[in-house]
């Protein structure tokens, strides 16, 4: 008797055992729509190349929970339209574990509803603001616009230009007819208003402008002390081009220009970018800081130059990275795929990541703002080179990273 | 804002410039589908083959893109030779040509599109020249090479199509084949032929458009979706079929373009553009130059 009960024992425990050791042996499954072609198919594809160099690192490292990682995504096509279809697909059909966003405020939005229909904890990519309208507690955002995005972008511009002696006191602000350069144009407003800056020149142009000139003259006509600028890449090299060609005078330049944080425009623009300010999210100065980005970095350009992305990286690859991390340290620490358990220690940690120490506010965007204000000079000539290494940016914002002033007026900085 | 003389004076200059461009890129079309009624919509699509084929020239042997353009200007001939023939092969000649063509041509923008995606990547590509970043001040005014360059080789590209279109039998035979194709026929004249050297043409002038595009701004592949409405508006303006009308209806966008941004505002730029549009087709439907 007693050994007919030991061996039932035993097929019981075995048998209870068993799905927890096929599960172990599953991977687990993490999906997500990505921009691989359309407009934003660059930096789509940018964070894909960072979040496989993750998928890689952690696999080495025996995976989660004892189980490898594999990646299930669909090219989203830069199409908001696609994006409620394939997480859908994601879900159902493939049955994965976990989501996150593609790149993007215009893909993560789509996303929002299906994420809080099934109570799903939603790590995104370089989203704005998307969660002020959803107010969902389990969305969180890796760019470090900080609570309020709109505010967070542009706060170290005005902090940098009220810095200088004498002080500013009046700014124009232009920016493209969008929805990225609307929300840090009032952003751009509040501090203005903050600050006690008079608003000398305050307009929009449509996206597809060919020539600039005419808007940098018209602001050359109101003689602001500073300018500010929120652009996407084609009209920051318009810009920035119109204000070199028509010789803009002026303390200050730029802000938000999409664009010049990528090779591409880097080099396009070289020496045209010398005195202009902008943000930036990691540039070389900062390596002693973020340690861990060389390594990381090195194993992105190495792929980057093969797939014709970003060679430099700085941007966008580093925080594609760090949203997986996060997700990495959170389910290490909660032991399962529990959602809610997963949003809640979300909420309340500390995460140590490539790119430094992320806490999180209760909308899901970082707790505080750190997007960088620097200043581009020393540059010659339009080899990529020279952006890989330190010396052509001088960090004005954050003071916890500033390496030194800003340089004004802005059109001396071209000489 | 004050007003300035100088203000004015460099609206003017920057709308000519900008009017020039826009001419460069919109001559193609009033050929194609002012002419030769071919609703040619991939013409924005070969604007952007133009600026990569000048990219990779530029970029290997450090060629001047627009040289490279002119010099290649025969191969987008010879493309567009290839194209007419296809589509009127599969849609002219069976009399489908309105909305199946207009498929077709749709395709063709987006397999344009999509290889230079898979080519090139998505990023966006520019080009070194001696004198892009170089701007002549004659008084108040400047005068930015990167579009000063474009504005004098597109001249001379549409002034020298014009004067081929009205002094050369070639050019009368065009003409022709956009008033009565029977009667082209009955003077022993192949129209399909004529058609199919003038449709190439039109590709030849994007090719070199191509190149004027990526001197003045950085492209990606997509940019040329950009092109659509505005290179149909300059033609339409103009009058269809007009070479002198492309240039003026190319100006006018291009200064009220200039003087809206200059003045009141750039994002009523596109609105009091295709206002003016709208104004002049109230007044003359057939367009400025239209008969």
């Amino acid at each position: 008797m007693k050994l007919i009960r030991a061996i039932a024992a035993m097929l019981g425990a075995m048998l209870l055992a068993a799905p927890a050791a096929v599960l172990a042996q599953q991977p687990l499954k993490i999906g997500f729509g990505m921009s691989l072609t359309g407009p934003l198919a660059g930096n789509g594809k940018a964070a894909l190349i960072a979040m496989e160099i993750w998928r890689d690192d952690v696999n080495k490292k025996g995976g989660i929970l004892g189980r490898k990682v594999e990646f299930i995504y669909y090219d989203d096509q830069t199409n908001p339209a696609t994006v409620p279809s394939i997480y859908a697909k994601l879900l159902d059909v493939d049955k994965v574990d976990l989501v996150v966003s593609g790149y993007g405020t215009n893909v993560i939005a789509p996303a929002m509803p299906i994420m809080m229909q099934r109570k799903l904890t939603f790590m995104s990519l370089f989203g704005l603001n998307v969660n002020s309208k959803f107010k969902y507690d389990r969305y969180f955002q890796i760019m470090p616009a900080g609570p309020d995005p709109a505010i967070g972008w542009s706060q170290g511009f005005f902090d940098a230009a009220m810095g200088m002696n004498p002080k500013p006191r009046t700014v124009a602000l232009v920016g493209a007819d969008a929805e990225y350069p609307a929300m840090a144009l009032e952003g751009a407003r509040a501090h203005a208003k903050r600050v006690g800056l008079k608003v000398v020149y305050d307009k929009t142009y449509p996206p597809k402008t060919v020539d600039y000139s005419p808007i940098v003259r018209a602001i050359q006509a109101t003689n602001p002390d500073i300018v500010f600028v929120a652009s996407y890449p084609p009209d920051s090299a318009g810009m920035v081009r119109a204000a070199t060609e028509v010789g803009l005078k002026t303390r200050m330049f730029g802000g938000g220009l999409v664009g010049p944080q990528f090779a591409a425009l880097k080099t396009q623009l070289g020496p045209l970018l010398n005195g202009v300010v902008n943000y930036e999210f990691f540039v070389p100065e900062l390596s002693k800081q973020f340690p861990f980005l060389e390594g990381f970095l090195k194993k992105y350009q190495e792929r980057a130059a093969k797939e014709g992305v970003d060679p430099l990286g700085f941007y966008l690859p580093p925080y594609a990275y760090a949203m997986m991390q996060v997700l990495e340290q959170a389910i290490g620490k909660v032991g399962s795929l529990d959602q809610e358990k997963l949003a809640a220690y979300i909420h309340k940690a500390e995460f140590d990541t490539f790119v430094g120490k992320v806490r999180f506010a209760q909308n899901g965007e970082w707790a505080r703002s750190r997007v960088m204000m620097t200043q581009y000079s020393g540059i010659s000539g339009n080899g990529v080179e020279q952006f890989k290494k330190p010396g052509k940016v001088t960090v004005l914002y954050p003071k916890e990273y500033r390496t030194g002033d800003v340089k004004a007026p802005y059109h001396e900085n071209k000489k | 804002m004050e007003f300035s003389a100088a203000l004015l004076l460099n609206a003017i200059i920057a709308g000519l410039l900008l009017g020039g461009f826009y001419a460069a890129v919109s001559v193609g079309i009033s050929i194609s589908f002012g002419m030769l009624d071919v609703v040619n919509i991939a013409h924005p699509g070969f604007i952007i083959l133009g600026s990569y084929i000048a990219y990779i020239v530029n970029t290997h042997f450090g060629v001047d893109p627009i040289a490279v353009s002119l010099l290649l200007s025969p191969l987008f001939f010879l493309l567009g030779m290839a194209l007419y023939r296809v589509y009127y092969l599969c849609f002219e000649k069976r009399g489908q040509e309105s909305l199946r063509g207009l498929a077709f041509f749709f395709g063709i923008l987006f397999i344009t599109e999509v290889a230079l995606i898979l080519i090139f990547g998505v990023d966006y590509r520019t080009v070194k020249t001696a004198y892009a970043d170089t701007t002549l001040r004659l008084g108040v005014v400047d005068f930015p090479l990167r579009l000063v360059v474009p504005f004098l080789v597109s001249m001379a590209m549409v002034v020298g199509i014009q004067l081929f279109l009205t002094h050369t039998f070639f050019g009368r035979a065009v003409l022709a084949v956009a008033q009565d194709q029977l009667a082209l026929r009955l003077m022993g004249v192949n129209p399909v032929r004529i058609k199919e050297l003038a449709f190439a043409l039109s590709i030849a002038t994007a090719g070199v458009a191509g190149a004027f595009l990526i001197v003045i701004q950085p492209v990606e592949p997509s940019i040329g979706r950009e092109y659509i409405g505005l290179v149909f508006a300059v033609c339409v303006l103009g009058g269809m079929g007009s070479i002198w009308g492309t240039l003026l209806g190319a100006f006018v966008l291009g200064l009220a373009e200039s003087f809206t941004s200059t003045f009141f505002g750039p994002s009523w730029a596109p609105a009091v553009s295709f206002g003016l549009l709208l104004f002049a087709l109230a007044f003359r439907p057939a367009g400025l130059f239209g008969r």
